[in-house]
């Protein structure tokens, strides 16, 4: 493949990496939700700029990614999840979301922005991520692995073809995004 | 062009399907989803690098989440970069101890406010490492891609993340 020897070429892919970040900072502070305010807004439900956002990326991504799929041009990186892992986890961090008002990558560009209660947060996430790296070992054991899903894609769960369920997520999204203005937001 | 990059803000709409077309490009140019939280645990294995090699060698996580400096941990550097130039283009930069928001409910003490923020990022960091990811890497890279995980953790962030600022702020929707 022709972009085998860039993403093999380590010196070049942080150099990427550094560049992607850029543009992705510079977008999240563009769409407002490097702001506490924005992000307890969406969990309030009072503003949905963050929702507005992830479904428009999700929509946009979504169709592009399968389609350079299809045409053999990318790869899918998705994990298998669990009840353990996924849905735990995803609680203690809805949980901290909430209580931090800023995201891993929304707090860097809240930083950037001139946030230094982002920055303490950002220590926070790093002293996070190195308890679970302690835990990791126990955890592993006992609770990551409780309630494999029985699937790694959505397509695979129902048994569908991927070019079938990408319309219909495409057009639900659509859906939902017309609702929220419809009502106001 | 210029009045463009000095706006303020950008319609969530515009923002979110550049965000889209980024994640192309991380797909084809590195072959990896955009994601933030593993950068942590690299800084967090660094650390533990510094206090003892040997005690950081030993640990399983470092092994498979390796503490270098590599394009998945050099991507928050390149977010908070990204974040000052939009901030300043736009003149919107400003030292900001204690949000709105916060100072409204709980006053304007910047110990007390960064105090929450050190609870809320470890909770965060934590909670990122255990379900695989956070908002970028589950909530948009992984959901579309229409992977199942991604959809549940990002459905339980939101649970999680709506219940507990409902309990700090009270559930405006009630």
């Amino acid at each position: 493949m022709a972009f085998d020897e860039l993403r093999s070429n380590t010196k070049a892919q942080v150099l990427l990496g550094l560049i992607f970040g850029i543009i992705f900072g510079f977008l999240l502070q563009k769409g407002g939700v490097a702001s506490y305010d924005v992000i307890l807004g969406q969990l309030l439900l009072t503003d949905f700029t963050v929702v507005q956002i992830m479904m428009t990326a999700i929509l946009v991504g979504m169709i592009g990614i399968y389609i350079m799929k299809a045409a053999g041009f990318v790869h899918l990186h998705t994990k298998v999840g669990s009840v353990g892992a996924t849905v735990i986890g995803g609680l203690i961090f809805g949980a901290g979301f909430a209580v931090l008002g800023y995201c891993p990558g929304t707090a860097g560009a809240a930083v950037g922005s001139g946030a230094l209660d982002a920055l303490v947060g950002m220590i926070g996430i790093v002293i996070g991520a190195g308890i679970f790296a302690r835990l990791y070992p126990r955890l592993d054991r006992k609770v990551l692995n409780r309630g494999i899903f029985p699937a790694e894609t959505i397509p695979e769960l129902l048994g569908v073809r991927a070019a079938f369920i990408v319309p219909v997520v495409a057009v639900l999204i659509v859906a939902v995004l017309f609702l929220l203005r419809m009502i106001g937001f | 062009m210029i009045e463009w990059l000095t706006a303020a803000t950008w319609s969530p709409y515009i923002v979110g399907a550049g965000i889209g077309v980024l994640i192309w490009l991380t797909f084809l140019l590195s072959d990896r989803p955009l994601g933030a939280s593993t950068a942590y645990a690299k800084t967090a294995g660094m650390v533990e690098t510094a206090i003892s090699r040997e005690k950081a060698d030993s640990m399983a996580y470092y092994q498979k989440i390796t503490p270098t400096v590599d394009w998945q941990w050099i991507i928050v550097i390149g977010i908070l970069i990204g974040g000052f130039i939009s901030a300043s283009l736009s003149g919107t930069f400003s030292l900001l101890t204690v949000p709105p928001l916060f100072a409204g409910a709980f006053g304007t003490d910047a110990l007390f406010r960064a105090a929450v923020a050190l609870v809320g990022g470890i909770l965060m960091g934590l909670g990122a490492r255990w379900a695989g990811g956070c908002t970028s890497g589950h909530g948009i890279s992984g959901t579309l891609q229409l992977g199942l995980a991604s959809w549940v953790a990002v459905i339980f962030f939101f649970i999680g993340g709506i219940l507990v600022a409902g309990m700090i702020y009270g559930f405006a929707f009630l």
